[in-house]
């Protein structure tokens, strides 16, 4: 089997009724890559783990994970991948240690080897003073880190990760990216979703960006980075909040996208930068508000992903709050 | 895994339940109480497994265990069996407290090898017919609810309180397919004869048991499409 490519999808597609929740994608992911798919809420992120990790039968196209067809040998291929669903759905009554212990049996790894593995798991991920620790009595972070744990007593060759990071505060987020790029580091070959733009470009080595079930564009950080390069950035900051400014600015300069960034804060992404500035002096004239700020920077991996999907990174990580 | 088994849902309906109408029953006619054992023993062996079945089931697909289970090299048949051989045995374990204490109690005499022999195929068409129930709905609820109309219809119907023989005619017929009908039938066989009644009523529920679990197992697939 060709296990240099650890993912190839040719066209797959999963419809629910009328809605197209993936519409005929095709990404491949190399051995011991992180691949990274960033794409906001109801993209079909987790739609495509489940029909690449056997939960959900694709409607059409082609799916090898591991060289296995997803379709014919789903189970074959689960002895090698672990999955991190979106929910951490460990068993509650469990301790934290006999959880691993349980998804160890599960996957048919023998008692000796299961016991030593569960220690250091959680020695791993910095568990064990809480091993005997009820699994509902766990903190949301140590939670889900107890579930890549346990997705890991099989030692898998492929991880999944749905959303590792959703709801974390920033340093769980922080200490949990850690550990996923220490699996990484340990020849792991990781597929994780997110919609966190700052996540993927740390993390991934490279990144397919999803929005309503397409893969719009793939491509390592830098190369996606180079989508924004020469165009010019301009952020702007006033004295006070200035909603209608957006609209303002949209209006008056044609071939520029224009984000909120938050009440007074604003990004002028292409368009000709000295138009730009006559019409960020013109507002502040007009509604006397003061301009704190006005800098010119370098495109950052937010004002490419702006670029290639139209939507604002910002309204995207807004909607992260569920 | 056993802690699910004490779950509020399982200890009232799967346990609390059958004792309730044993000591009810045996209040109202303490002399003929003997009579009632293997009505009363087979439908502990229906609540016992049923209540069982809304529990792993529908306990185990709200919090998505249940879809972890699937992530393992296990296939969807291999997870319903489970569960189906999960409830029969608290079934077993609560179906043979009562056996044991009422026959211990009322000094009766039974054959093991009959009683076993019809008990376990029931145990299992049970707890088929619970997970079959409780695939089709989402909440443990909703499952002892809709758990709760055979249950009930085979009470009445199936010989526990009443003998079948003594109903009318067209009921007689909707008993024949019950399965708690063979169950009652075949312990009653186990206690008092002819055995070869024991044969036949075990074998019918086996048959039930396969009819459940196969759509049952479908059901649950189609989950995951
Ligand atoms: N079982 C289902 N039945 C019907 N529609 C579904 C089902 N699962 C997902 N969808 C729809 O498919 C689309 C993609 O959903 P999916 O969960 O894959 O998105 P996502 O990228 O994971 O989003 P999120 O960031 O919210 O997790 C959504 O519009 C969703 O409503
Ligand atoms: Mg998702």
């Amino acid at each position: 089997m060709n296990v240099d490519r650890v993912i190839q999808v040719e066209g797959l597609t999963k419809a629910y009724g009328e809605l197209l929740a993936v519409a005929a994608i095709s990404f491949e992911v190399q051995e011991g890559e992180l691949f990274g798919f960033l794409g906001p809420n109801g993209a079909g992120k987790t739609t495509t783990i489940r029909m690449l990790t056997g939960l959900a039968r694709p409607t059409s196209g082609t799916a090898r994970v591991l060289g296995l067809d997803i379709r014919a040998q789903a189970a074959q291929a689960k002895r090698h991948i672990g999955v991190v669903p979106e929910q951490s759905n460990l068993y509650d009554e469990l301790s934290a240690r006999d959880n691993l212990l349980f998804m160890g049996k599960l996957f048919g790894v023998p008692r000796g080897e299961r016991r030593r593995r569960a220690e250091g798991l959680l020695r791993m991920f910095r568990l064990e003073d809480r091993k005997n620790s009820h699994f509902a009595a766990l903190s949301r972070g140590m939670k889900r880190a107890l579930t890549i744990a346990a997705a890991m007593v099989h030692h898998p060759k492929l991880l999944f990760l749905d959303e590792p990071t959703l709801g974390l505060d920033v340093a769980a987020a922080r200490s949990l990216r850690a550990l996923i790029a220490g699996l990484h580091d340990q020849g792991v070959t990781v597929f994780l979703t997110t919609h966190y733009l700052e996540e993927a470009g740390l993390l991934c080595d490279r990144i397919a960006i999803l929005v309503s079930g397409k893969v719009v564009r793939t491509g390592t950080p830098a190369e996606l980075k180079r989508a924004a390069e020469g165009e010019s950035v301009i952020e702007v900051r006033f004295g006070k909040p200035v909603p209608e400014a957006r609209d303002v600015f949209t209006s008056r300069l044609p071939g520029a996208q224009v984000v909120a960034m938050n009440g007074h804060e604003l990004r002028i992404l292409g368009g000709d930068p000295a138009q730009a500035y006559r019409v960020v002096f013109a507002f502040s004239e007009e509604k006397e508000v003061a301009i704190e700020a006005v800098n010119t920077v370098k495109p950052s991996l937010e004002d490419a992903f702006l670029k290639i999907t139209d939507l604002s990174p910002v309204a995207m990580t807004q909607e992260k709050g569920k | 895994m056993r802690t699910y088994y004490l779950k509020p849902p399982a200890v009232s309906w799967g346990i609390v339940f059958p004792i309730t109408w044993i000591l009810a029953f045996y209040l109202r006619s303490p002399r003929d109480f003997a009579e009632l054992v293997p009505g009363l023993i087979a439908m502990t062996a229906l609540f016992s497994t049923t209540a069982a079945e809304a529990v792993v089931i529908n306990f185990e697909l709200r919090l998505g265990s249940l879809e972890r289970l699937l992530l393992a090299p296990i296939g969807v048949p291999a997870v319903f069996l489970g569960k189906v051989l999960g409830g029969a045995l608290f079934g077993l374990i609560m179906t043979a407290a009562v056996a044991l204490g009422s026959i211990l109690a009322l000094g009766l005499s039974v054959n093991v090898v009959y009683l076993l022999m019809v008990l376990i195929p029931a145990l299992l068409a049970f707890s088929s017919l619970g997970a079959l129930l409780c695939v089709m709905v989402r909440e443990v609820f909703e499952a002892q609810t809709l758990l709760n109309l055979p249950r009930f219809l085979m009470i009445f119907l199936s010989g526990v309180v009443y003998p079948v023989s003594a109903m009318p005619r067209a009921l007689q017929a909707l008993a024949k397919v019950l399965p708690l009908t063979y169950a009652v039938d075949g312990l009653r066989a186990a206690f008092w004869g002819p055995g070869a009644a024991a044969y036949v009523d075990a074998l019918v529920l086996l048959g039930f048991a396969l009819a459940f679990v196969v759509p049952g197992m479908r059901l649950l697939a189609r989950r995951f499409e």
